[in-house]
């Protein structure tokens, strides 16, 4: 799947604090068009921080200190908290329509028409339309979606996906990573997936990066690092997934 | 068995909402009862309401043979103990680990002023912290140790019941092993009979003798572990199970007994 040209490049990338502190060391890796690439490790790993140096919208007092990221396109973010990255005081719908306006650049009514056609694209509910809701009256996944339609507002190359789904329900998570998947095939954009579960990495990339205190311990096909994890530290991530019995006649609906 | 805990018709309103529907609820002595369910289903009022942090409109507690009222006298406020999501923000803050600890063994005369300092690092011990931790402040632990602070805390009164909302939802996947190990050696050290709440269901798996569910603030389900994740009984305990998303079916499964 991967074209021999990649779109997004990252080589020896290093970010620092302010202190000097080394927050994520000399990380490097490459993401075709149309891929999916996983960055899966714990808290404080850097696999924020890495997303956020490719988006170029680090937090104040972190700093580049070396390396390069180069990409020819466009990308865009999807935050872990639905709630906070939608301005409470809009409506959404409107949020959406601003974002459409400057980055399609097309007419205000054009534009609104766009940004109703994403949120039916995205499954969410008519009533939209007609009424003005505020974020504070959608239910958590309905927020996603509309980040999600934010995200896709923006025509991206490459969508990135700091733990969408970590705030949300296990029913409503799989609604989720469903609607990602059909839209990855309709548009066919590149992806990044930070998350912390590994059984969703599992499903949703081909490939994966295990990050540990800010380096990349080891990255792969995900098959290959899943059934034989040659770090420690992939194996004690793998170990702490809990496993459920297998469940009778189960449709199995993840692949 | 024994019943520890009885909950019969339960019902509590929130304005027009109903959080809570003649709720029958039996919680056997001993034994852990796992409660799941999606966000907004009730889990967690019904947790508060045997807390005694919100009074029913409808319905009765009985604890063993005595009836819960609105007003419970101090043995009763004893014996059932509550660890919540968040430890940031259960920990008082200003208080160091040994006020934490200190205040309700004084509150619950479990032991004299002379024997609070032995009890403390008893309690710490026995949830794997060191001693030198007593004159710490909160802000000074990882989250994982946090929540074993919590835990201590509910734990230094001796309670019968221990109702976990969540516990390990806010950490990492690393740590929640190591906190759901020192839930199940708890459990056997102390014979505690628990209500553990939770929407992730591996959690549930490791750690409950029997599984409730609950939808909309109705208890859709009941039964034991074994046979609810293999065969479930209602439509919607279905649906939950089958939306966890599953590792890759060759691959080594997970390292919790």
């Amino acid at each position: 799947m991967m074209s021999i040209q990649p779109i997004l490049e990252i080589d020896a990338l290093s970010l620092a604090a302010k202190s000097n502190e080394r927050l994520v060391n000399n990380v490097s890796f490459s993401l075709g068009k149309g891929e999916s690439l996983g960055l899966v490790g714990e808290s404080g790993s850097g696999k924020s921080l890495t997303l956020r140096a490719i988006l170029g919208l680090l937090p104040n007092g972190v700093e580049q200190i070396g390396g390069t990221i180069k990409s020819d396109v466009s990308s865009a973010m999807v935050f872990q908290d639905p709630r906070g990255a939608l301005d409470p005081l809009c409506t959404v719908v409107n949020q959406l329509v601003e974002v459409v306006y400057y980055r399609q650049r097309v007419s205000r009514k054009a534009s609104r028409m766009i940004a109703l056609e994403l949120l039916e694209r995205l499954g969410l509910p008519d009533s939209l339309k007609k009424k003005d809701r505020y974020p504070s009256q959608l239910s958590g996944g309905q927020c996603q979606r509309v980040v999600i339609a934010l995200a896709l507002a923006c025509k991206p190359g490459i969508l990135l996906c700091d733990e969408p789904t970590t705030a949300l329900d296990v029913t409503v998570q799989r609604q989720i990573i469903e609607t990602i998947t059909n839209l990855q095939h309709e548009l066919s954009f590149a992806m990044v997936f930070v998350t912390h579960n590994l059984a969703i990495a599992a499903n949703l990339c081909s490939r994966l990066c295990v990050m540990k205190q800010g380096q990349i311990v080891e990255h792969g096909a995900t098959l290959d690092i899943l059934q034989n994890p040659s770090d420690p530290y992939t194996q004690m991530l793998i170990d702490s997934v809990l496993p459920l019995p297998e469940l009778e006649g189960s449709r199995d609906s993840w692949n | 068995m024994e019943l520890a805990l009885q909950i019969k018709d339960l019902t509590v309103h929130y304005g027009g909402f109903t959080a809570l529907d003649c709720i029958h609820l039996n919680l056997e002595q001993h034994t852990t009862l796992g409660l799941v369910g999606e966000s907004g289903s009730g889990k967690s009022t019904l947790a508060r309401v045997i807390a005694g942090l919100i009074a029913p409109h409808e319905g009765k507690i009985l604890l063993g043979t005595q009836e819960l009222k609105k007003k419970r006298s101090r043995e009763q406020r004893k014996i059932i103990q509550m660890i919540f999501q968040n430890p940031d923000a259960s920990l008082n803050p200003k208080h160091s680990i040994r006020q934490i600890l200190s205040e309700p063994l004084l509150f619950h005369k479990i032991v004299g002023r002379t024997g609070v300092e032995q009890r403390c690092k008893e309690l710490l011990n026995q949830v794997h912290l060191e001693q030198k931790a007593l004159d710490k402040f909160p802000h000074e632990f990882s989250g994982g140790q946090r929540q074993r602070i919590a835990i201590a805390r509910a734990l230094s009164v001796e309670p019968n019941i221990l109702i976990a909302d969540e516990p390990t939802s806010a950490l990492d996947v690393s740590v929640q092993l190591s906190v759901l190990e020192l839930f199940n050696t708890l459990k056997a050290e102390l014979n505690l009979t628990m209500l553990f709440i939770s929407h992730d269901l591996g959690v549930i798996n490791a750690i409950s003798d029997t599984v409730a569910v609950m939808r909309q603030g109705k208890l859709v389900e009941q039964s034991p572990k074994d046979q609810f994740f293999i065969r479930p009984k209602h439509e919607y305990s279905y649906e939950l199970l089958s939306a966890v998303p599953k590792m890759p079916k060759s691959s080594t499964s997970g390292g919790f007994l």
